[in-house]
């Protein structure tokens, strides 16, 4: 997704973000590691091409290590832990170029048998890979995706969801609008399958909460402007023609996955409301603005080792490494079929920065865990909303539960 | 009283004893030290009447806080400013300030109050700092997101906790290493001696227990669990812990249950929850531990729990954030 993708940095960051990580990393891990077991945390990634100019904003980026660099700084972290306990931990990062052979690439990591793996993958590689009959007693992190598919027909055994799914954040925005009584909506939704997932689920989401489709439409024009010279007077007319409707509502709720028009909806619009979605207020696991719950150290460690922000899919990195290393310090579990067993049992369970520890459902094997709602500069709110209650966790008040899964892992 | 008259033989106060007498003794009665972590303040509250006696403006994101052996200073960690204030109990004012290193979140003092231990929390060390001089003595390196910190009795040792490690660091003062390591539950905000220095107490915030730990043996001896009736588990996150003057009964604040534990020290049963404000984390006695201060960081209060009923028993309003508190006698 490349929502998860977008960092909102300064220019100098910007800059400073091409000094790579590694040399620091590399040099902080070298020291003196004698006498120590060593775990290899196997980080595997496809390189997507990604083409900067397609970010609406001059404020974003996109760093060449997004995702790594939360691994590596979890990796520094777990270190500093295992030198006490006996325990070195090496990232193994493992990258198939853009446009290489992926399949190829994939037999050959499990060629020695099944693995721990963190995928830094989008959904269709992360399908084959974890369909390899080699993967089968693999456990595959999956810390990149929020395909609603992943958890629900297309779930698998092998596989592990940490970074919240489309139904976890249309329900945790819903929430919050129901909250503050802001129950009728207008979808504007774009014209990837992607977007039609997402305006289902916010469909779903109002079924759930009791708010109401005022209006519901889709927007298939490419607005194009992004870095042109004068986009904004393109963007100044199209905007209150794709939001004039016959209804009345309180919020737009916007599902554009890849950024195509969402971010020209604030104070574009046909009538004043306050745009929701994927862009306005979102919901996400992580912002570079979030510091609750000690999430400011997080956030001042992460930007003294990678000199940039800490984006949602760092934080996917980041969870992923901490799990494993849990598994490993915890419990002593180093290989594939314990280490599934250990995730899915009551013992299981990884700091989050949002005020509670972390553990995965066992019909979907997704991550439990509160939303944020942020807009670029603030916290808005974390969902679940006071209010909406559950009998065992109220984080499973967000997405798929288990009475309505079409996923039954065992 | 005496003592405490002239410790704090302010020109005022003194004219009042001189006018008032008897009335006088009131007028020195313990205070109570609050710090506000967003207000960069430290509320100073009559520990009788409870009233606001002076808002002192500290450095940048003050939160822990200790008083010196002697009583006569308050020592504030500013997280945001890498220094400690140090507030004369006096004047109730902010007379020096103490380089710590980036980003001190709370510390201790040795026995005889000669030295400072800072957490230095996105350092991963542990900064000793001589008082008088202000020097620093050595800096000891720990886990990540150091916090709580324990003394024992004789300042032979040095517990740090590490909240991302998720480890006890047991510090020897006269070598300055780190002489055991105790991996926990996770994130360990607190750790806490028995009154007797037979066991250490660490509190688990997002694990939600308490392990009690043999500190001769560094091992885990048992663990205690929560369950609070109408309360989901995730919201249970044991910081501050205190126990009574005689050891047989400790208290435990549960962050986001809005409750403090009470539990038998011997027996590790839970035996009552007490309703406080919300999100309590640090928590102090009065000086003959009749009271207990409950700092609750939500609700910008402090709840007076009286120790010999185990009621709360009144709140009362400080500044915005309340993270720490000290109480001067």
């Amino acid at each position: 997704m490349l929502r998860a993708a977008r960092t909102f940095a300064l220019l100098t960051l910007v800059l400073l973000a091409s000094v790579s990580a590694s040399p620091s990393y590399a040099a902080r891990a070298a020291a003196g590691r004698t006498g120590l077991k060593t775990f290899r945390i196997i980080f595997f990634r496809q390189k997507y091409h990604f083409n900067p100019e397609t970010l609406p904003s001059l404020l974003e980026s996109h760093p060449a290590n997004l995702g790594l660099a939360g691994a590596e700084e979890a990796t520094y972290e777990l270190n500093t832990a295992g030198k006490f306990i006996g325990w070195d931990f090496k990232l193994d990062v493992i990258t198939v170029p853009d446009g290489g052979n992926f399949l190829a690439a994939a037999q050959k990591l499990l060629a020695h048998g099944p693995r721990i793996i963190i995928a830094d993958l989008k959904a269709n590689d992360l399908l084959t890979l974890s369909d390899l009959p080699a993967a089968k007693h693999a456990v595959i992190l999956d810390m990149r995706t929020i395909d609603d598919s992943l958890r629900q027909q297309d779930c698998r055994a092998n596989t592990f969801h940490l970074l919240p799914n489309q139904a976890m954040l249309t329900d945790a925005l819903a929430q919050y609008l129901v909250l503050k009584r802001w129950t009728h909506w207008f979808i504007i939704q774009g014209p990837t399958p992607q977007d039609a997932v997402y305006a289902a689920d916010i469909r779903r989401s109002a079924k759930r909460y009791g708010a109401h489709i005022a209006a519901d439409k889709v927007y298939n024009y490419n607005p194009g402007s992004r870095r042109s010279d004068t986009g904004y007077q393109q963007i100044q007319t199209q905007m209150p023609l794709a939001t004039e409707v016959d209804a009345d509502y309180d919020v737009i709720f916007v599902a554009d996955e890849t950024d195509l028009f969402g971010d020209y909806l604030p104070y574009n619009t046909f009538a004043a409301r306050p745009i929701v979605g994927t862009q306005g207020l979102v919901a996400t696991a992580w912002s570079p603005a979030y510091q609750e719950y000690a999430a400011l150290q997080m956030q001042q460690r992460f930007d003294l080792f990678a000199h940039r922000r800490m984006t949602e899919l760092d934080y996917g990195g980041w969870l992923a490494v901490r799990i494993v290393g849990n598994a490993v310090m915890r419990a002593g579990i180093t290989t594939p079929v314990p280490m599934r067993k250990y995730l899915r049992s009551k013992d299981f369970l990884v700091q989050s920065y949002k005020g509670q520890g972390l553990n995965f459902r066992r019909w979907d094997q997704q991550l439990r865990q509160p939303v944020l709602l942020m807009t670029p500069l603030m916290t808005v709110s974390i969902s679940p909303q006071h209010g909406f209650l559950h009998p065992g966790y109220t984080t499973d008040t967000l997405g798929f539960d288990k009475p309505e899964t079409k996923c039954h892992l065992q | 009283m005496s003592s405490a008259m002239t410790r704090r033989g302010a020109a005022l106060l003194l004219a009042a004893a001189v006018c008032l007498g008897v009335f006088a003794a009131q007028a020195r009665a313990t205070e109570l030290f609050v710090t506000n972590e967003i207000d960069d303040t430290v509320t100073v509250l009559n520990g009788q009447t409870y009233k606001v006696i002076a808002t002192i403006p500290t450095d940048q994101r003050p939160r822990g806080i200790v008083e010196t052996p002697d009583h006569k200073y308050v020592l504030v960690c500013d997280g945001d400013s890498s220094n400690i204030d140090v507030i004369d109990t006096k004047t109730l004012k902010v007379v020096r300030r103490i380089d710590t290193g980036p980003d001190p979140e709370t510390l201790a003092m040795s026995p005889s109050g000669d030295k400072i231990y800072v957490s230095n929390e996105n350092n991963a060390l542990v900064t000793v700092v001589n008082f008088a001089t202000g020097k620093w003595i050595t800096q000891v390196p720990v886990g990540i997101e150091p916090e709580g910190l324990a003394v024992t009795r004789h300042g032979h040792t040095v517990v740090v906790v590490s909240e991302t490690t998720s480890m006890a660091h047991f510090i020897d003062t006269k070598t300055w290493k780190v002489v055991a390591n105790v991996l926990v539950d996770t994130r360990p905000r607190i750790a806490e001696f028995t009154p007797d220095q037979h066991w250490l107490w660490v509190s688990s915030e997002v694990g939600g227990t308490v392990s009690v730990i043999n500190p001769r043996t560094h091992k885990i001896v048992h663990i205690i669990y929560f369950h609070i009736p109408g309360v989901d588990r995730e919201y249970i996150g044991p910081v501050g812990v205190r126990f009574t003057t005689d050891g047989r009964l400790a208290f435990v604040a549960l962050g986001r249950a809005n409750r403090v534990a009470v539990i038998n020290a011997k027996t590790y049963k839970v035996e009552k929850y007490i309703l406080v404000g919300q999100r309590p984390w640090q928590m102090m006695f009065s000086p003959h531990r009749r009271r207990l201060f409950v700092v609750n960081g939500l609700t910008n209060d402090v709840t007076i729990i009286d120790v010999s009923s185990l009621q709360p028993v009144r709140s009362v309003p400080v500044g915005r954030l309340p993270w720490g508190i000290a109480v001067v006698p």
